[in-house]
C-alpha cells in the first residue's frame, strides 16, 4: 500500500513537470485524435470504393477513383499529424528529462558536503543520467501510445456501436479484463523495476570507482581482482534485470490472450445470433474485426503501463534525491560587511563528524586582522575539520565563528567564502581551459589580470609553452601535467582572487623547492596584511607565523610563537626536531 | 555490431529457440480466420451449434497455445538479451582494466563510465527487441506476400514493388539516424561528466562560488543534449508517417489495378478484398516494427561506441609473474607523450643495485613520475629500454611486473570497503599478522587504534581518512606485498617530517630490503640515499650520493640550501 502511494505521489509530481507544457500536450492529444480519425476512416473509405467494383462490366471508375482520392488525402493528413505529434512528444519528453536534470544539478548545489562525503558519486550520477534516461524513455512511449490508444479505443467504439450495440455491450463489458490482467502484472513487476534500477545503481559506483581509479588498479595488478568484484554486481544487475524485463513482457501475451478470450466470445454468441436470424453474416465478420481492432490498442496500452512502472521506479529514485535536504539555507536578511577587515574570533566552538568521534571541543581563539596563523600537527589531526569549519563546508554543532565580530552564520555562504581564498592540498581542476581555471573566483578577469596571476604564481612559462597556451583544455594534457603545476594553477586562482582572508592548506606540498622559494615570495606579499591560516609540515615556512595552533586527535594541544612552543618542549618541538631526524 | 555478437556465444539455443516461439505464436495467430471461416461456413451456414462450440473451443486452445509460445519466447529473448549485456559489460570492463596509462588519459573516465551504462543498456534493449519481433515481423510481411501472389500474380507486383521501396526507407532512415544517435550518446557523455566533476570538485567548487556558473554551464549541456535528441528524433519520425503513406499508396495502386481487372473479370470482389487485408496486415506489422528499428538504430549508435572501445589494441598480454632480484637499470631512456611538444623525459641511464634506496628530486612537471612510472612498464619509452634484472620490462609485460612491485602513487586512493580488503590489493592471501606488520611499517597505528582495527570501514575514494592517513594506508598496501621494488611517488608529502623519517627507516629495517625509488621534494627524504637523480625539464642534470651532488650539482646544492640552510653554511 506504501508503494502504491509512493506511486502516485511521484506520479503527480511527473505530471507538475509536464504541465509546464501543457500547451504542446494539449496540441499532441489534438493530432492524435485527427491522425486516429483519418487513419481509421481509410478502411471505410476502402470499402466504399470497392463497393463499386461488384463484378466484371460493373465497375464505377469514377466513384472508385473519388473515394480513393479522399484516401490518399485521409493517409496524407494522418500521417502529417502523426509526425507532428511525434515531434511535440519529444519536445515534452526531453524538454521535462532536461528540466529534472538541471533540477537535481540545482539541488546538488545546495546540498551539504555532509550528504556529498556520504553517498557515492556513482549512485547520485546514476540518478542523473542513467535514472533520468530510462524515465524519459517510458515517458515518450507513454505519449506516443497512449494517447492514440485511448483515442482508437474509442474511435472503434463508436463505430462498432453504429453497427450493432448489444454485441458492443459484450466487448465493452469483457475487454477491461484485459486491463485487470495488465494492472496486476504492472503491480507485481514495479517492485523487480525497482530492484532492477537499485542493482544498477549499485553497479554504477562500482563502475565509477573501478574507472576513476584504474591507474591505481593496475599499479597494483589488482584486475582480476576488481573484475571479480565488478561480476558479483553484474550478476546480481543480470539476475534482478532477467526478471524485471521477463515479467514485464509477459504483460503483452497475457492480455493479448484475454482478447483471443473475447475474440471466441463474439464469435459464440454472434455465430448462435446469427443461426437464430439475429444478424447477417456480414454483420458478423466486421464485428470479429472491429473486436480485433478494438482490443489491440488495449495491448498497447497495458504494455506502456509496465513501461510506465519502470519510468516511475527511476523518476522515484531521482526524486529521492531531489528530496535530500539541503543545507541550513543562508539567512533571509545576510550580513554583508562592506569591507572586511580579517579579524576571526571562534567561541566555544564543537565539533563532530560522526556523534561517536567528538573532534574539536570547546574551542575559544581569537586573531586579530592580518595575522598568520599556522596549524601543525602529526598526520591525521584534524587540520581539513578546521578548514571545513571555516569554510562553512560543515556548520559546528556548538558554538560560532565571528569575522569581524560578525558571526559567520548571519553571513550568506557566498559573502562568508568570497572573503576567504583557499588553495587545499588535493588539486583540482575544472575540465576546462585554463585561463577558465584560473578565473574561477573571477570570471571578468581581464587577460593581462589572468597572466599577471600566472607570473605570479610562477606557472606562466609552463603554460606558454602549452600547445595552446591559455587555451589548453585540461583533459587534453593528459599525463603532461604533474600534481605540482596543478598546484601552481590553483595558486594562480588565488594570486587572481586577492580576498582579505586566506586558507593555504599544504599549498606547495607538490612543488619542487626552487619553484616554491619563488611562490613564496609571492605568497609573502600576498599575506601582508591579510588573516592567513597557513596548513603546512615544512615548518621553515611557518616558523614567522603570528600564532601557530598545534593540533592532534582533533584537538588544539598548543599554541603560541615559534619560540615560545620550542621552549615548552611539547609537541610542536618534538616535530620541529624530527625535521633533521634519520 | 557485428563483432559483438561473438558474446552471444552460448545464448545460441535461446536466439534460435525464442524467435521460432514467436513464429510459432505468429502462426496460431494466421490460423484464427481460417477457424472463423469453419464457424460461417459450416456453423452458420448449417445451423450447426455444436460445430460453432467446438470451433470456439478450438479457437480458446489455439490462444492458449500462443500464450504458451509467447512466454517461452519472451522469455528466452530476454535471458539472452540480459545475458549478452551481462557477458558484454563484463568483456568491456576486462578490456578497460588493460588499457594502459597512455590510452586512458586519451580516452577520459566519464565516456568510459557511459559506455558501460548507458550503452549497453540500450544495446539490451535493441537486443531485447529483435529477437521477439525481428523474425515475425519479415514473416507476416512476406508471408502477405506470398499470399497476394496465390491470389493474382500481376496484382501482387504491387507488393513485389512496394516491399524493397519500403526496405530503403527503413533502412535510409536507419543510417541517417545513427550517426546523430551516436551524437545523442557523446552529449550524454558530457552531461555525465559535468556531474561527476561537480560532485569530485565540490569543495573547490564552492570555495570559488562557482555554483551559479556550473549550474549555466551544466543547463547548457543538458540544452545541447535535448536539442540533439530533437534533432535525432525529427528523421526518425519520420519512418511511421512515410510508410503510412506509402502502404496507402499501395493500397490505392492495388484498388485502382484491381478495379481494371475486375471489369474485365479476371479478379472478383471478394479476392480485391483479400489483397486489400492483406496489405494491411504488412501496416500493422510495419508499425510494430518501427519501434523495433528506433531501438535497433539506437542500440547499433550505442554498440559501435562500446566496439570502439573494444578495439583499442590492448598490448599486454598474459605473461607469466616473474620473480624478481630487484635490480632495475635504465638504459638511454627517453618518453615524448602524444600531443606535447618537449619530451618528458630524456637520455636517462642509471643503475639501482638491490636493496638500494635511490631519491628522485627535481622541479615541477620535471618527468619524476614518468620515470618511476616507467620501471613497472605502466607507460612505455619511446626510446633506450628500461631492465629489472637484465631483462626488458617491456617482455616482462607490466601486468605482470606489478604482481611483484610496490607502487604507491601521487593520488593515494583507497576504495570502498575495510581496511582489510584494501591492504588485500597488495596481496591477496595477506594474513591479519602480515597486514598487522605492514601498518606498523607504514606508521599507520592509527588502524591498530581503532576499536574495529583491520575492519574499520573505508568509504569510496578514502574520504574518510585525511590526507596523511590515506598515504599511510596506502603505503601499507604496498608493503604488505613485500616487494622486491617499492616506489613512493612524493608519497610522503601529507606526512610530518617525524613519520617521514620514522617511515624510511622502517623500510630500511626490511630484510631483504627492497630495492626503493622515492620521488620527494624533501632534501631530507633522499639525502641518505645511495643515490640521487636530480631531474630538470626531463633531464637528468645530477646523480650520486648527496655529499657528491654538493660537490657537482648546483641545482642540487640550491634546493639543499634553501631546506637547510644552516647545514651548508656550516659547511662552506
Amino acid at each position: 500500500m506504501a508503494d502504491n502511494q509512493k506511486k502516485i505521489t511521484v506520479t503527480y509530481r511527473i505530471l507538475r513537470y509536464i504541465r509546464k507544457y501543457a500547451a504542446l500536450v494539449c496540441l499532441s492529444l489534438f493530432l492524435a485524435v485527427v491522425s486516429v480519425v483519418a487513419s481509421l476512416a481509410i478502411p471505410v473509405l476502402v470499402g466504399n470504393a470497392i463497393d463499386f467494383v461488384i463484378e466484371a462490366g460493373r465497375v464505377d471508375f469514377g466513384k472508385v477513383s473519388m473515394y480513393l482520392c479522399v484516401v490518399l488525402a485521409c493517409a496524407g493528413v494522418s500521417a502529417f499529424s502523426q509526425w507532428l505529434m511525434s515531434q511535440m512528444n519529444n519536445h515534452i519528453t526531453f524538454r521535462v528529462s532536461r528540466d529534472i536534470r538541471n533540477e537535481a544539478f540545482r539541488h546538488i548545489q545546495k546540498l551539504p558536503l555532509s550528504y556529498l562525503d556520504k553517498f557515492s558519486q556513482g549512485d547520485i550520477v546514476s540518478r542523473v543520467i542513467v535514472d533520468v534516461d530510462t524515465f524519459a524513455d517510458g515517458l515518450l512511449l507513454g505519449f506516443t501510445q497512449f494517447f492514440s490508444g485511448v483515442i482508437t479505443i474509442f474511435g472503434t467504439l463508436l463505430f462498432m456501436l453504429v453497427t450493432s450495440w448489444q454485441i458492443a455491450l459484450v466487448v465493452v463489458l469483457v475487454t477491461p479484463l484485459s486491463l485487470l490482467v495488465a494492472s496486476f502484472i504492472a503491480k507485481s513487476t514495479y517492485n523487480m523495476f525497482k530492484a532492477q534500477t537499485e542493482a544498477r545503481g549499485a553497479q554504477t559506483a562500482i563502475i565509477d570507482e573501478t574507472v576513476g581509479g584504474i591507474k591505481v588498479v593496475q599499479a597494483f595488478g589488482h584486475e582480476k581482482a576488481s573484475l571479480e568484484n565488478f561480476d558479483k554486481s553484474n550478476a546480481a544487475l543480470e539476475k534482478s534485470a532477467l526478471k524485471a524485463i521477463f515479467f514485464s513482457s509477459l504483460t503483452n501475451p497475457a492480455t493479448r490472450f484475454v482478447n483471443s478470450l473475447v475474440y471466441a466470445g463474439v464469435g459464440l454468441v454472434g455465430a448462435l445470433i446469427a443461426i437464430s436470424g439475429g444478424i447477417t453474416v456480414g454483420n458478423l465478420t466486421s464485428f470479429l474485426n472491429y473486436a480485433n481492432q478494438y482490443t489491440k490498442p488495449f495491448n498497447e496500452i497495458s504494455g506502456v503501463v509496465t513501461e510506465l512502472q519502470n519510468a516511475i521506479a527511476c523518476a522515484g529514485r531521482v526524486f529521492e534525491l531531489l528530496d535530500a535536504p539541503e543545507m541550513t539555507p543562508d539567512p533571509k536578511k545576510p550580513a554583508a560587511p562592506e569591507k572586511v577587515e580579517g579579524g576571526v574570533e571562534i567561541r566555544k566552538l564543537s565539533f563532530s563528524y560522526t556523534k561517536e568521534k567528538p573532534l574539536l571541543q570547546n574551542i575559544d581563539l581569537s586573531f586579530a586582522p592580518g595575522q598568520k596563523i599556522a596549524i601543525v600537527g602529526p598526520t591525521g589531526c584534524g587540520k581539513t575539520t578546521f578548514i571545513n569549519l571555516l569554510m562553512r563546508f560543515y556548520d559546528p554543532d556548538q558554538g560560532r565563528i565571528y569575522i569581524d565580530g560578525i558571526d559567520t552564520q548571519t553571513m550568506s555562504r557566498e559573502t562568508l567564502r568570497s572573503c576567504i581564498g583557499m588553495v587545499l592540498q588535493d588539486t583540482w581542476l575544472k575540465n576546462a581551459t585554463i585561463r577558465e581555471n584560473i578565473a574561477m573566483g573571477r570570471p571578468d578577469a581581464t587577460e593581462e589580470e589572468i597572466i599577471e596571476a600566472a607570473k605570479k604564481a610562477r606557472v606562466h612559462s609552463f603554460i606558454v609553452r602549452l600547445p595552446k597556451g591559455y587555451d589548453t583544455v585540461v583533459a587534453e594534457m593528459g599525463g603532461d601535467i604533474s600534481q605540482g603545476q596543478k598546484q601552481l594553477l590553483c595558486i594562480a586562482r588565488l594570486m587572481l582572487c586577492l580576498p582579505p582572508m586566506l586558507i593555504l592548506d599544504e599549498a606547495t606540498s607538490s612543488i619542487d623547492t626552487r619553484t616554491e622559494m619563488q611562490v613564496q615570495k609571492a605568497f609573502d606579499t600576498l599575506m601582508k596584511g591579510r588573516t592567513s591560516f597557513v596548513v603546512a609540515h615544512r615548518l621553515s615556512t611557518i616558523q614567522e607565523a603570528d600564532c601557530i595552533l598545534v593540533m592532534e586527535n582533533g584537538n588544539i594541544v598548543e599554541t603560541g610563537k615559534h619560540t615560545e612552543l620550542l621552549a615548552k618542549k611539547g609537541l610542536y618541538a618534538r616535530l620541529y626536531e624530527s625535521q633533521f631526524a634519520h | 555490431m557485428k563483432k559483438l555478437l561473438k558474446y552471444m556465444k552460448g545464448y545460441g539455443k535461446e536466439c534460435v529457440l525464442g524467435p521460432l516461439f514467436k513464429l510459432l505464436e505468429a502462426s496460431f495467430e494466421l490460423l484464427i480466420p481460417l477457424v472463423v471461416a469453419g464457424i460461417v461456413d459450416t456453423g452458420i451456414g448449417a445451423g450447426d451449434k455444436s460445430h460453432i462450440l467446438k470451433m470456439s473451443l478450438i479457437m480458446v486452445l489455439l490462444g492458449m497455445i500462443g500464450l504458451i509460445s509467447a512466454v517461452v519466447a519472451q522469455f528466452f529473448a530476454a535471458k539472452a538479451a540480459v545475458g549478452f549485456a551481462a557477458r558484454l559489460r563484463h568483456a568491456v570492463m576486462a578490456h578497460i582494466l588493460h588499457l594502459n596509462y597512455t590510452q586512458l588519459d586519451k580516452v577520459g573516465t566519464s565516456t568510459l563510465i557511459t559506455r558501460m551504462t548507458s550503452d549497453i543498456n540500450q544495446v539490451q534493449n535493441g537486443v531485447n527487441l529483435t529477437l521477439r519481433l525481428l523474425l515475425r515481423s519479415p514473416f507476416v510481411v512476406f508471408g502477405a506476400m506470398v499470399m497476394a501472389f496465390t491470389i493474382d500474380a500481376e496484382s501482387a507486383l504491387v507488393f513485389a514493388g512496394i516491399i524493397p521501396i519500403l526496405c530503403v526507407v527503413v533502412f535510409g532512415i536507419m543510417l541517417i539516424t545513427m550517426p546523430a544517435y551516436k551524437k545523442v550518446q557523446q552529449k550524454l557523455d558530457s552531461v555525465t561528466g559535468a556531474t561527476r566533476e561537480n560532485l569530485t570538485g565540490v569543495r573547490v567548487l564552492r570555495a570559488f562560488r562557482m555554483e551559479k556558473q556550473e549550474v549555466s554551464q551544466f543547463a547548457e549541456k543538458t540544452e545541447a543534449l535535448a536539442a540533439g535528441q530533437l534533432q535525432a528524433g525529427t528523421v526518425s519520425n519520420l519512418m511511421n508517417p512515410l510508410t503510412y503513406v506509402l502502404i496507402n499508396l499501395a493500397v490505392i495502386l492495388l484498388v485502382q489495378v484491381g478495379a481494371v481487372k475486375v471489369y474485365t473479370g479476371v479478379l472478383t470482389q471478394g479476392m480485391v478484398i483479400a489483397l486489400y487485408n492483406y496489405m494491411s496486415q504488412i501496416l500493422v506489422e510495419l508499425i510494430k516494427m518501427a519501434n523495433l528499428i528506433l531501438s535497433m538504430t539506437k542500440a547499433a549508435a550505442c554498440a559501435g561506441r562500446i566496439q570502439s572501445v573494444l578495439d583499442i589494441p590492448v598490448t599486454d598480454g598474459e605473461n607469466a609473474v616473474p620473480e624478481l632480484g630487484g635490480k632495475v637499470e635504465f638504459k638511454n631512456v627517453s618518453v615524448s607523450y602524444a600531443d606535447a611538444a618537449a619530451p618528458a623525459l630524456m637520455d636517462v641511464s642509471f643503475t639501482a643495485l638491490p636493496g638500494q634506496m635511490v631519491g628522485i628530486i627535481g622541479g615541477t612537471g620535471s618527468g619524476k613520475t614518468t620515470l618511476v612510472n616507467l620501471i613497472p612498464g605502466l607507460y612505455t619509452a619511446s626510446e633506450g629500454s628500461v631492465l629489472l634484472d637484465d631483462r626488458d620490462v617491456n617482455t616482462l609485460g607490466a601486468k605482470a611486473v606489478c604482481q611483484k612491485i610496490g607502487i604507491v602513487p601521487q593520488s593515494n586512493l583507497l576504495f570502498a570497503g575495510t581496511v582489510r580488503d584494501n591492504l588485500r590489493w597488495g596481496k591477496e592471501d595477506a594474513t591479519d599478522e602480515e597486514m598487522i606488520e605492514a601498518l606498523r611499517l607504514a606508521q599507520a597505528h592509527f588502524v591498530t587504534e581503532e576499536k574495529e582495527g583491520l575492519d574499520t570501514e573505508v568509504e569510496q575514494g578514502g574520504r574518510n581518512f585525511s590526507g596523511g592517513q590515506k598515504q599511510r594506508l596506502a603505503i601499507a598496501r604496498a608493503l604488505v606485498r613485500k616487494p622486491a621494488i617499492l616506489i613512493l611517488d612524493d608519497s610522503a608529502s601529507a606526512l610530518d617530517y617525524a613519520t617521514d623519517a620514522a617511515l624510511r627507516s622502517a623500510i630500511r629495517s626490511l630484510d631483504p630490503m627492497p630495492t626503493t625509488f622515492i620521488v620527494s621534494q624533501r632534501a631530507a627524504s633522499i639525502r641518505h640515499a645511495d643515490l640521487i637523480l636530480v631531474l630538470e625539464d626531463g633531464v637528468v642534470v645530477g646523480q650520486g650520493t648527496s655529499e657528491e651532488l654538493l660537490k657537482t650539482c648546483p641545482v642540487y646544492r640550491e634546493i639543499y640550501r634553501i631546506q637547510f640552510p644552516e647545514e651548508v653554511t656550516e659547511n662552506g
